[in-house]
């Protein structure tokens, strides 16, 4: 495949399994949770590669995982305390950030692993890094790591849907008929914190926001069905994606950036146009509107 | 304040103490109106509007990029608001769409200047992690003014914020008008987002507006006091930080701030004498004890001995 295929290849992989769990985000209003735990995976990958030495993909999985959760507990835990849940929030994942940034400025300071790497992402040398499968070929490394991701998204969500469904409108019902919910909400973590640093090579911290996020909220505007909206959500991340790598190479810009910005796009059409929730249908039929 | 800094990083430190101040104030309101999370949005949404600032004139001038953060930020505050008023996206979701579309937006102009002004491009990147040496002294001058007006507003209206913070509907029944004090609260925590983004930069400014706050909360149940305690925490963060990062050449300012107030965080829910964990430890060891004395025991757990 050229260059640039692997690029939207790895682009689309990031906006399908991006908009599978943003969907599931937004409507368990966990969306700053997003923000918090893409940013303190980066304490995750740091101390991954402090105590490896090397930035093979596993290690930073692991990292990542144990970062994200540690975030979720963390807040859960000050909140219990008796802090405002916005709060813990912010408390929580600054400070681990920023512990994140510290350690990378004083002790990683070399060509491996900079901050700007790790917050704009560097999609253009995604391609170059190879392995070589059997069967398959050589693909890019991050490509084979975001397939895996995708795949265990695909898995845990499929196969636990009504479960999700369940957890995610009435988590009072589910609890009463015995689905476990906390152990539902940590799996949950779980699966946003790896899709997080699966898409952290491509796009980098902040612009994983602008993929979890976006793309779900344009398609609540669409429909009110859940499969439905994984769906629509999953193809508005591959358009943003693609979209947003070509208005990069149009413009000669941040790819990474111009994803993010290209998700805006999408939401902004969709708030405009959407048929059910969008401004235009509102003025319409006024006396319809829902909120 | 002579712990062999030069004449220029006395002037910075001071900066960051009144920064820190402010913010510390600020971040009290924001804890209250429940919206310490709005303030990470707003400051990420500041980013375009400093590189704007940057392109028009060509050169890093500071009240260009202060006033085109202004705008950019709040420009991102009305899109939030619209997007929560106007659909059924709550907000946030909405927080999160502005925080990184903007942010997004932001990266894509900054690769523009980088491209086209060439020189000066290391004065910009220094916006996102903040770096507290680059300033000189007319930022200095402009930073500390601004944050002083900040402080003002917040000190001499003291009576209405209370008022406007927990008891909006008295306080609209004495006449105070809800709209001016939401746009003057706006202005306020917009005002010390974009003067602190050169020191602090544009992701880790939030927690400065964030953290003191909640710490102080450890401490009293009095607003004022916890006014007064948040500022002392954030002025302290913001010098310990500054202090810390002067060690390392081109360490960045903004992390050190962050964990300098993270740790009079830790320090305050371990400690605090309000809600802190020593607090609540004794007394549930207190209240455990009283349960297994022998006449409690007798009284109101006969079967049990002495599990309690």
């Amino acid at each position: 495949m050229s260059y640039a295929g692997w690029i939207i290849l790895t682009a689309s992989l990031v906006g399908v399994s991006c908009g599978l769990i943003g969907a599931l985000l937004v409507l368990r209003r966990m969306a700053m949770m997003a923000d918090a735990i893409s940013h303190s995976v980066l304490l995750g990958i740091v101390t991954a590669y402090l105590i490896t030495r090397e930035l093979s993909g596993i290690h930073m999985l692991i990292g990542a995982i144990a970062a994200g959760l540690l975030t979720a507990i963390f807040i859960q835990w000050l909140h219990s305390l008796g802090v405002q849940q916005e709060a813990s929030i912010g408390v929580v994942f600054t400070s681990l950030f920023a512990i994140g940034v510290v350690l990378i400025a004083t002790k990683v300071g070399n060509a491996h692993l900079d901050v700007q790497h790790t917050l704009m992402g560097e999609i253009t040398f995604i391609p170059w890094e190879r392995m070589s499968l059997p069967w398959i070929g050589e693909v890019p490394e991050a490509v084979f790591i975001l397939s895996i991701v995708l795949i265990i998204v695909l898995i845990a969500i499929i196969g636990f849907f009504k479960e999700w469904k369940l957890t995610s409108f009435d988590p009072a019902l589910a609890a009463s008929i015995g689905i476990p919910v906390v152990l539902m909400h940590y799996v949950f973590m779980a699966l946003v914190s790896v899709t997080t640093v699966a898409a952290f090579d491509a796009v980098g911290a902040i612009m994983v926001v602008a993929m979890l996020i976006t793309p779900a909220s344009a398609a609540y505007l669409w429909t009110d069905r859940l499969a439905m909206m994984m769906a629509l959500s999953g193809v508005f991340g591959i358009v943003s994606a693609v979209s947003g790598y070509f208005i990069a190479v149009w413009l000669d810009t941040s790819i990474s950036g111009s994803m993010a910005f290209s998700t805006g796009l999408v939401f902004l059409i969709c708030f405009i146009a959407s048929p059910k929730h969008g401004i235009v249908a509102r003025f319409m039929r006024p006396t319809l509107t829902s909120t | 304040m002579t712990l062999g800094l030069s004449h220029n990083a006395q002037w910075v430190l001071l900066s960051t103490l009144i920064l820190g101040t402010a913010a510390g104030i600020i971040g009290c309101f924001a804890y209250w109106k429940r919206q310490s999370l709005m303030s990470d949005a707003l400051s990420h949404a500041a980013l375009p509007g400093v590189i704007i600032g940057f392109a028009i004139l060509g050169v890093k001038n500071l009240p260009v990029m202060i006033a085109g953060a202004a705008a950019s930020a709040l420009f991102g505050a009305l899109i939030i608001h619209w997007i929560r008023s106007s659909s059924r996206v709550k907000e946030d979701a909405a927080m999160g769409i502005i925080l990184s579309v903007f942010f997004g937006f932001g990266v894509m102009l900054l690769t523009f200047v980088n491209r086209m002004a060439g020189a000066n491009q290391s004065g910009l990147d220094s916006f996102i992690f903040g770096q507290a040496a680059s300033m000189v002294s007319k930022d200095v001058w402009l930073m500390s003014g601004l944050a002083l007006l900040v402080l003002f507003i917040a000190i001499v209206a003291f009576k209405e914020w209370k008022l406007f913070l927990f008891d909006a509907a008295f306080a609209k029944g004495l006449g105070l008008s809800s709209r001016w004090m939401n746009s003057l609260y706006m202005f306020c925590l917009v005002l010390v987002i974009v003067i602190g983004i050169q020191a602090v930069g544009v992701i880790l400014m939030a927690a400065l507006l964030i953290t003191p706050a909640v710490s102080a909360r450890y401490w009293t149940n009095s607003f004022k006091w916890m006014m007064v305690l948040s500022a002392l925490f954030g002025g302290g963060a913001g010098v310990i930080g500054t202090l810390l990062s002067a060690y390392g050449k081109g360490w960045p300012t903004g992390p050190f701030i962050v964990i300098a107030a993270a740790s009079l965080f830790v320090f305050s829910l371990a400690l605090g004498i309000r809600k802190g964990l020593l607090v609540i430890g004794i007394q549930q060891y207190r209240q455990r004890r009283q349960l297994n004395q022998p006449s409690v025991q007798n009284l109101h757990l006969p079967e049990r001995g002495g599990s309690g």
